[in-house]
């Protein structure tokens, strides 16, 4: 397959362990920054969490949180503009596994342009399903002001 | 300067020998001249000074224990009247009544003296300036350290326990070529340093670590000398024996005992002498101390001994690293647990931060531990399946080193406690 250098997202990737009030105060330090957080995803094992943001200025919060204490990574994920019509999610999914990529989560939310959906995607292959997702003529996001 | 006494240093085996055995008769009738204490002692065991023929003799004698001291508080070991004394440090009795050590003037020499020498076999000498950040004050870390840096003619900056931002602003400002503390703590100086964006590696003069007063392992020496850029040595010595006493030299294989003060034996778990080499608990007899000898006294380090010359050239014994404590030791299912045995799988885990803390709780009859570690963002991956591979991987070598199972729990960073003093890595929750 032809290489095609595609654009990524980055996501603010929190752990946090199991007990309550720390998104609270996570969120905090976003909101008191005045950081919008477009969307989030929680996985957990249990004892501990995963909380995943996409931000509109994933720089300043990951600053912001990492200074506050918290323990903050930050991650490449695919963000993707698609259609918001049926069908949509299908096409994506087959051309994935058509082409052996595994998704590991994704996410989504509603765009500002009008009957758009943005799906966040990580997936075993990151790489890759960007630069099939990209010849298949989605338009991928590199930041989500 | 390589030695601060070569002569004393660099004596034969054989010479050190005659000369501990010597002392050793000398100590003996003294204590049991002077001292209350150890004429009953040695009378209840059927024992005189003259049976004191060889170093072996020794043998014969029973041990003593720190719990004689707390039974004698405050200082009913003494060997000296109150008039010869120039000085008391008090342990912190934070695992029972507080002990009490004097020194006579002579006393507070041979401890500068023995220091002196070891810290010249760190490399340390005039135009060092050398960071004293264990506590001042009745812990004998600051005060101990402080003499013996004045002696060699190095500055001391005797900070003691300060705030770790000012700890790292002055070691910037003066110059500090070594510091002294616990090595959590100069691990914990390395995190602060870092998050003011100060690299102590490039932006410092500091080049040695003096560091003791708690184990540690090869790993984590691994560590603080790769991040700090450093040369880090280990130093032992017990407020018993006066305090802060030895270190490594630059061969960091082993700490050297300065035999002519202090005759050093390893026993087994029945009290009896192991090979040279072999594991046993540290046993110290005192040849030079006029206040509060001590003869036969035992510990409760584990560690090893031996005498082949160590390639500084000098001859004196060394002990290995501490193995840990006879009563830091965990019983988990039965099992004896070292927190040194497991520091040192955790720090051999690149993925695994700096910092541990182990939780044995009971859940019903059982025994459960908990060995906590926290999460770096190097390792803070999106996928929690990664993450739970990680606590099962670190599960696992902790399983084939103890032979006990242990539940691996990430936590945040930061929220493990860090100390100045002995850190607080055993939480045991169990009611018994």
């Amino acid at each position: 397959m032809r290489m095609v250098t595609s654009k990524m997202l980055k996501q603010i990737t929190l752990f946090a362990e199991n007990k309550p009030g720390r998104l609270a105060s996570a969120t905090k330090i976003l909101s008191e920054n005045g950081i919008n957080v477009r969307a989030f995803t929680i996985a957990d094992s249990g004892e501990f969490g995963i909380i995943r943001f996409v931000v509109d200025d994933a720089d300043a919060s990951l600053r912001r949180l990492r200074r506050a204490g918290f323990s903050v990574s930050e991650t490449k994920v695919i963000g993707l503009e698609m259609p918001d019509t049926p069908g949509a999610l299908f096409e994506i999914s087959r051309a994935l596994s058509d082409n052996d990529i595994n998704i590991d989560y994704a996410y989504a939310y509603t765009s500002a342009t009008p009957n758009k959906a943005i799906l966040i995607l990580q997936a075993s292959d990151l790489k890759k399903a960007a630069g099939l997702l990209t010849e298949l003529g989605f338009h991928l996001i590199e930041s989500s002001p | 300067m390589e030695y601060w006494n070569p002569k004393v240093e660099r004596l034969s085996a054989e010479e050190l020998k005659q000369l501990q055995e010597r002392k050793l008769r000398r100590v003996v009738e003294n204590a049991y001249e002077y001292s209350s204490f150890y004429k009953k002692l040695f009378a209840a065991a059927g024992f005189s000074p003259a049976d004191i023929r060889s170093l072996e003799d020794i043998q014969q004698l029973p041990f003593t224990r720190k719990t004689d001291l707390r039974d004698t508080y405050p200082t009913g070991m003494f060997s000296v009247p109150q008039s010869q004394i120039v000085r008391f440090h008090v342990s912190s009795g934070t695992t029972g009544v507080p002990t009490v050590v004097g020194y006579t003037a002579n006393d507070i020499d041979v401890w500068t003296t023995c220091l002196a020498r070891s810290l010249t076999a760190c490399g340390l000498g005039r135009g060092d300036v050398v960071q004293v950040a264990y506590g001042y004050g009745l812990f004998t870390g600051g005060l101990g350290l402080h003499y013996g840096v004045e002696e060699i003619g190095a500055a001391v900056l005797p900070i003691g326990a300060g705030t770790t931002t000012r700890q790292i602003s002055l070691m910037k400002d003066l110059g500090t070529t070594a510091i002294a503390c616990t090595p959590s703590y100069l691990l914990h100086i390395g995190e602060v340093a870092e998050s003011m964006n100060i690299d102590i590696a490039s932006q410092t003069r500091l080049r040695v670590g003096i560091l003791g007063a708690e184990p540690w392992s090869l790993e984590s020496r691994k560590r603080i000398e790769q991040n700090l850029g450093i040369k880090a040595y280990d130093i032992y010595g017990t407020s018993e024996m006066s305090g802060p006493l030895f270190t490594e030299c630059s061969a960091q294989n082993g700490i050297h005992v300065w035999a002519d003060h202090f005759l050093i034996e390893i026993v087994d778990d029945y009290g009896g002498p192991v090979e040279e080499g072999e594991k046993g608990e540290l046993v110290v007899t005192t040849l030079s101390k006029e206040a509060l000898p001590l003869i036969r006294y035992k510990m409760g380090d584990i560690t090893s001994l031996v005498w082949e010359e160590c390639e500084c050239g000098r001859t004196h014994p060394r002990i290995m690293r501490i193995q840990g404590r006879v009563d830091d030791m965990i019983v988990v299912r039965g099992v004896n647990v070292f927190p040194s045995q497991i520091e040192s799988v955790l720090m051999q885990i690149p993925e695994v931060g700096d910092h541990f803390q182990i939780v044995v709780d009971r859940a019903g009859p059982m025994d459960v531990m908990a060995v906590k570690i926290e999460v770096t963002e190097s390792t803070l991956s999106d996928r929690v399946g990664a993450l739970m591979q990680l606590e099962e991987r670190v599960a696992k070598q902790l399983r084939d080193v103890l032979m006990v199972n242990a539940k691996v729990e990430l936590v945040e960073r930061g929220t493990l406690p860090r100390s100045s003093g002995k850190s607080q890595k055993v939480i045991d929750l169990r009611q018994i």
